[in-house]
């Protein structure tokens, strides 16, 4: 073993960003001005991005795995793609926060220095071919997480907010880690390509154990993407955690646990496909359910984000379902469509906030289109998108998710995911609804930070950008996961 | 010799663990968890993994025992003892504690552990050293981990100094 076959340059992405953190962490010792250190954040997450790009252009016919650190993780199309998303949701996540941490007194360069470690552990997780890797990945990824969750030191809903989601996450690491454990004990390895090997040896006879280390597995994944009947924390967490990291992790900790989960089940456990497959597309049909009728009664609006979000994860659910092709591009094309989606509409609802006053119920978005034509609609492309409107991304999302699961013959998968759509457009389109056709109750009009309305114009540009130009990105899309079906 | 340190180590494990779950108080029970762990490094050595012996009188009795005893001294939890025990959460408990021995019983005498052995058989471990073999592989092969775990640390202390600091 030697340098050259720990391969740093695939694992360099990863690697700029946990440095950016650090160096965000020293540098605000020496310097006053936060909105520096944001900055800062976002230029090691551009260079990261590029670092990104040039691994996926440096290889010949983009059908690749470069492994490395002996086969811990891997760079390959699935991980790369993966870290746009990541690096598009910290991005704007950052730009989304600079002014609100101002606004609510929380403005500390370890804000940054999270978020980016956070993201680090993202990138990790969708990289990740060890099970050890992945644990210590989700580990760095909700410790994170946990913090920011109650970063808001002075507001008791973010105290509450954060030790929810400790004790739970908690509560789920260790399900994950016995389940690891577990197949540990079944197959003799926590390397996911022996684990392959181990089970194309094996046959039919797999032993009892490796399906309660699966079903464990799948018990710690479905709490940290929050799906029915393990989703009891999202909506407190979402809703006292500051809008900015309410933002951040609705998008990113549930792209990474698809990602992880992804990899596994498709890549490690495809021969058990039909033991896993049932069990999720029982919880597919309560999370959308469930979600999208919870959220239908709400009238707080980072609530009803909360559990759209949870809808969101049974949507992108029939994806891995689907366990073919285009199911698993669909995915990829859904988390980056809902990476600007959903930041976006977080974002808008920061604008709406101000100093002191969350504004956080429907009737505070009363009258917003007359007040503030350009926020209003923006917003209204958010909510449109998510409730799956085309021309916009979240339709073409749907769409190839949905069209992948017929695919794979779950017809009745795609209708209810259908009529699922049908009912969440009720609530999404009752945003609009207050805010084009009620009268404002309040009449001022508070001015936007420019880089939260960079924040938003890009969100509003990627969400119409997706949706008019789906081809390419699906394309990409198509290209990175070739890999994960061994092509 | 081997056979009755067995008996010892087990038997004090056993009343040790039966103690945690019996006691009333809540720090006499982190007592008997932290004999328990002591007799369990114990039994590691038994085992020739002395070096699982050391990290779990570390960790075990030396973090994590001192751990809980923190929380109780600044909780003080003496008062309201076995208060909000409902009969149904003993039920519970019994059903998961029936469920797990089943469970190890099940692999201890099926022998189901189906997985392929590794390169570490106890003459290797016994040739090479127990802490080196743990250290090699450590370096080598798990490198990426190792450097993980350091970089989960770095969280973990951020998220500290960020929760509990009383002017950031």
């Amino acid at each position: 073993m030697n340098i050259s076959s720990l391969n740093l340059t695939a694992i360099a992405p990863q690697i700029i960003i946990i440095i950016t953190a650090l160096v965000v962490l020293l540098a605000e010792l020496f310097t006053g001005r936060k909105s520096l250190l944001a900055y800062l954040s976002l230029l090691g997450i551009i260079v990261a991005a590029i670092a990104s790009w040039y691994i996926w252009n440096g290889t010949e016919q983009r059908l690749f795995a470069v492994p490395m650190f002996q086969t811990m993780a891997v760079a390959d199309g699935y991980s790369l793609f993966l870290n746009l998303v990541f690096l598009v949701t910290a991005a704007l996540s950052v730009l989304a926060s600079i002014n609100y941490l101002v606004r609510e007194r929380i403005n500390h360069g370890e804000y940054y220095a999270l978020l980016l470690l956070a993201t680090g552990g993202m990138m990790l997780m969708g990289s990740a071919t060890d099970l050890m890797t992945v644990f210590l990945a989700l580990e760095i990824l909700s410790i994170s997480l946990y913090v920011l969750a109650g970063f808001n030191r002075a507001d008791l809903k973010s105290g509450e907010s954060a030790l929810k989601y400790f004790l739970l996450g908690a509560f789920a690491s260790g399900f994950l880690l016995y389940g690891i454990a577990l197949i540990y004990g079944a197959t003799g390895t926590t390397n996911l390509a022996a684990i392959v090997d181990f089970l194309k040896g094996t046959g039919p006879m797999r032993g009892t154990y490796l399906f309660i280390g699966l079903g464990l597995l799948l018990v710690g994944f479905s709490f940290k993407i929050a799906l029915v009947p393990f989703h009891m924390w999202t909506p407190d967490v979402y809703e006292g955690a500051p809008t900015s990291v309410t933002a951040f992790m609705s998008v990113g900790a549930k792209a990474a646990g698809f990602a992880a989960l992804g990899r596994l089940l498709l890549y490690a456990f495809p021969t058990l496909l039909g033991d896993w497959v049932w069990a999720l597309a029982v919880l597919s049909v309560l999370t959308m359910t469930l979600g999208n009728l919870t959220a239908l009664a709400q009238t707080n609006v980072k609530r009803m984000l909360a559990y759209s979000s949870i809808a969101h994860a049974g949507y992108i659910l029939i994806g891995l379902i689907a366990a073919n092709e285009a199911g698993m591009a669909g995915v990829l094309f859904y988390l980056l469509a809902y990476a600007f989606m959903n930041v976006g509409a977080f974002a808008v609802v920061i604008a709406v906030g101000r100093e002191g006053e969350p504004n956080l119920e429907l009737s505070d978005y009363a009258g917003l289109g007359s007040r503030q034509p350009l926020l209003a609609a923006a917003m209204a492309v958010f909510m449109f998108s998510l409730a799956g409107v085309p021309p916009l991304a979240g339709f073409f999302g749907k769409l190839y998710i949905f069209s992948a699961a017929v695919q794979a013959g779950f017809v009745a998968l795609a209708i209810i995911g259908v009529l699922n759509s049908v009912v969440s457009a009720f609530f999404y389109l009752r945003v609009i609804v207050y805010m084009y056709m009620q009268k404002p109750i309040v009449e001022a009009r508070p001015v936007l930070a420019p880089p939260l309305a960079l924040a938003i114009a890009l969100a509003v540009l990627g969400t119409i950008g997706l949706g008019l130009l789906p081809t390419p990105f699906l394309t990409l899309a198509q290209q990175s996961i070739a890999m994960l079906f061994g092509a | 010799m081997e056979l009755a340190l067995f008996v010892v180590l087990a038997v004090i494990a056993v009343i040790a663990a039966a103690g945690v779950v019996l006691s009333k108080k809540a720090a006499t029970g982190a007592l008997f968890l932290l004999l328990n762990f002591c007799t369990l490094a114990g039994l590691y050595i038994l085992l020739n993994a002395q070096f699982i012996a050391v990290a779990q009188v570390i960790i075990y009795a030396g973090a994590i025992v001192v751990l809980f005893l923190f929380v109780l001294m600044l909780l003080s939890p003496g008062k309201e003892e076995s208060q909000d025990r409902k009969p149904y959460i003993r039920v519970f408990a019994v059903f998961l504690a029936v469920l797990m021995l089943g469970e190890v019983g099940y692999v201890a005498f099926t022998g189901v552990l189906s997985g392929t052995p590794g390169q570490y058989t106890p003459e290797k471990i016994a040739e090479v050293g127990n802490v080196q073999a743990i250290g090699q592989v450590l370096f080598t092969d798990f490198l990426l981990p190792f450097e993980l775990a350091s970089v989960l640390l770095l969280v973990g202390i951020v998220g500290a100094v960020v929760l509990a600091k009383r002017e950031l």
